[in-house]
């Protein structure tokens, strides 16, 4: 199967990591990727990393979004990572923004986070690098299905 | 002139609406109400000041936010900034003390001492303000969900060092009601937090009666993308919701309302936040005045403290954050703000470094000791521009709170969510403005400068001191009067399910050595946990 229009719109989960409850940021973002045209299942705050593994697998998602302000993203995506590998969701698509200081991005990448997305980046960017890369994984999806 | 503008010049329209004429005259003064809320300083309504003699008398407080890791840390950094100048104290807690949980709670994994001071009992307390002279140095706590318990820890510790609780000042920020709206560190659903907060007021107006047990913020509403009408609008709001929640049980409003404060935030346009801020403090002394029949002066005062905001900082070009405060600290000095404090040029990167926070504090010292701020009252006071824009800007926050009542009441909104889908629509579209460049941030979307690595020294995070806060909470344990412990609980659960005032409760508890999560599984137990309404409407 080789379908190049898509079925449905992108599904994105995008969570309040931990305790920071900063949330301007990934509410504005939520606000992007719904004018983008994705379907978006905001958390609101203070996701464990069981709980936002149980979201993303009940909402059947393309994309798990993280937004973390207050630095504990690594402590936090070292916990997520097991638990996402563990109920399959390795083949979604995941991405983290926020506060993510520089010398900490391989590390995120590293854990499995596409795309990493600091402070100042711009909202095009994350939309755009979603419709690409989460189409990549739908697509490689398709391909093994087919 | 205003109305035969060339059609080659450009409209200017403020953050909160109002449209900037390129040249002001007493026309326009008069047109927008005139001098009738101007008065003079330390008179009704207090527009010009609420004090006759202001910054000539006493400059303003300087009170940087401050705390990190454990209690002997943040200990340390208290006393090298009051060696360095500083009048007050800013007390950062870390998420876990914030959100009402212990350190060695499983959700407080990663997150202890990470961005303020970790506080499980009261003897964090006891270290952290060891040393410091409690009737010279006024402290704020910056604590909202677990602010009874925290508040009482305060009183506790104050007491016990033999501070006269009657005479004793600080603040505690204690606004629950904005922490939904913006912030995030609520702990229970609105109507129990609501009586919560008026418990500490009932308490300290009895026990603590010079304590402010209450700071109202429009900060976080405006960082949540509030304009800055809406910011101080907002704030009266809510300042109401609290003096209602008292007056139910039967106090007198200038019983009170003399101890109400308020936290606003600063950025954006100089005129616009001058303009803010007096219109602000006439409008509060009216609305108290007129809607609450207050007698005492001190009651209608807008005593606040102003701060540079963090939304007004840039994670591009951080040495341009220095000359950012600057400004911010400036407009805070020519509205009038009692207290300020100062965001850090390295905090969109990380907790401020002692460095960026003494070139915090000299800037507000620059101005006091060469820049003649405290030398005259309101010395914006009488220009055309501000004085029209002192009015209008007065008028559309009345136009605000009118349709705050109009729809049920600020509570009722933000229970509903509606308040927090509004400023987050607002924030989206400020976002939008930014990246095409309709709204000017220097460094951001002009005068980038590519491939530079900014120097920011990042401050460090050692699990190991999570580990040992762990372990004095766990040796707390082991050597306090744990039936004690557990009466003084039973006391706690007693009240909040009786629905009298927990305060005294919760003071006994926290003598007792209980912890902050002991506490806080006792009220919840009883009021449950809030759910956060999810809503995204333009």
């Amino acid at each position: 199967m080789s379908t190049t229009a898509r079925e449905r719109p992108i599904k994105v989960v995008l969570a309040k990591p931990g305790l920071d409850g900063h949330d301007q940021g990934a509410k504005v973002v939520v606000r992007a990727l719904l004018a983008a045209g994705m379907e978006v299942i905001y958390t609101g705050l203070r996701q464990t990393p069981e709980a936002v593994t149980q979201i993303a697998l009940e909402e059947d998602v393309d994309v798990i979004a993280l937004s973390s302000m207050a630095g504990s993203h690594l402590a936090f995506c070292r916990r997520l990572k097991p638990l996402l590998d563990d109920a399959g969701l390795d083949d979604k698509l995941w991405i983290i923004g926020g506060n993510l200081p520089r010398q900490d991005h391989e590390a995120l990448r590293a854990l499995g986070f596409a795309g990493v997305f600091p402070t100042g980046s711009r909202l095009d960017d994350i939309t755009a690098f979603i419709e690409s890369h989460a189409g990549d994984a739908l697509r490689k999806l398709e391909d093994t299905h087919s | 002139m205003n109305d035969r503008l060339p059609p080659d010049i450009a409209a200017v329209v403020n953050e909160s609406g109002i449209s900037i004429q390129p040249l002001y005259t007493g026309d326009d003064v008069a047109a927008s109400g005139g001098l009738s809320m101007l008065g003079l300083p330390g008179e009704y309504p207090f527009t010009r000041g609420i004090h006759p003699l202001m910054f000539r008398k006493q400059p303003w407080t300087m009170r940087q936010y401050t705390g990190f890791g454990n209690a002997a840390d943040t200990n340390a950094r208290f006393k090298y900034l009051i060696a360095n100048g500083q009048t007050g104290l800013n007390v950062a807690f870390d998420l876990p003390t914030q959100c009402g949980m212990d350190s060695d709670d499983p959700q407080a994994e990663g997150e202890v001492g990470r961005v303020g001071m970790a506080v499980d009992t009261l003897r964090d307390f006891e270290t952290a303000f060891d040393g410091i002279d409690l009737d010279r140095i006024t402290v704020s706590l910056t604590i909202n969900g677990a602010a009874a318990i925290l508040i009482a820890m305060y009183l506790a510790m104050a007491e016990r060092r033999g501070f006269d609780l009657r005479k004793l000042r600080g603040t505690a920020q204690n606004d629950i009601l904005k922490e939904f709206i913006g912030r995030g560190t609520w702990i229970f659903p609105v109507e129990p937090s609501l009586k919560l907060v008026g418990d500490t007021i009932e308490y300290c107006a009895e026990h603590a009666p010079k304590y402010s047990p209450v700071s109202v913020c429009g900060y976080h509403i405006r960082e949540s993308g509030a304009n800055p009408a809406q910011e101080m609008a907002y704030a009266f709001c809510i300042a109401c919701a609290y003096a209602d929640e008292v007056l139910r049980r039967g106090m007198a409003i200038d019983e009170f309302a003399g101890r109400l404060s308020f936290n606003f935030n600063i950025f954006g346009n100089l005129f616009e936040q001058v303009a803010k801020f007096r219109a602000g403090r006439g409008l509060w002394a009216k609305i108290v005045h007129e809607r609450y029949a207050a007698q005492k002066p001190g009651s209608m005062w807008l005593r606040m403290i102003a701060g540079g905001g963090g939304s007004g900082l840039t994670h591009e070009q951080p040495e341009l954050n220095i000359v950012r405060g600057a400004y911010y600290a400036l407009i805070s000095a020519l509205s009038g703000a009692q207290t300020m404090a100062l965001c850090c040029y390295d905090e969109a990167y990380t907790i401020p470094s002692a460095y960026a926070q003494r070139i915090s504090l000299r800037t507000m010292q620059l101005l006091i000791e060469e820049m003649g701020l405290c030398d005259t009252v309101d010395p914006l006071g009488g220009s055309y521009y501000i004085e029209t824009l002192t009015n209008q800007m007065r008028s559309e926050m009345e136009n605000v709170v009118a349709d705050v009542d109009a729809r049920g009441g600020i509570v009722s909104l933000i229970a509903s969510g509606a308040i927090q889908s509004q400023v987050s629509a607002q924030a989206y579209r400020r976002q939008r403005d930014l990246e095409s460049g309709r709204m000017r941030k220097v460094g951001v979307n002009c005068y980038r400068t590519e491939g530079e690595d900014p120097q920011v020294e990042f401050h460090p995070y050692d699990a190991a001191d999570a580990r040992a806060q762990v372990a004095r909470l766990a040796d707390v344990r082991t050597t306090r009067d744990n039936a004690a412990v557990a009466r003084s609980l039973d006391e706690v659960r007693r009240a909040v399910s009786e629905g009298v005032n927990t305060m005294p409760a919760i003071v006994t508890a926290v003598k007792a050595y209980a912890s902050v999560g002991e506490i806080t599984a006792v009220l919840t137990a009883v009021v449950g946990r809030y759910r956060e309404p999810v809503r995204f409407e333009d």
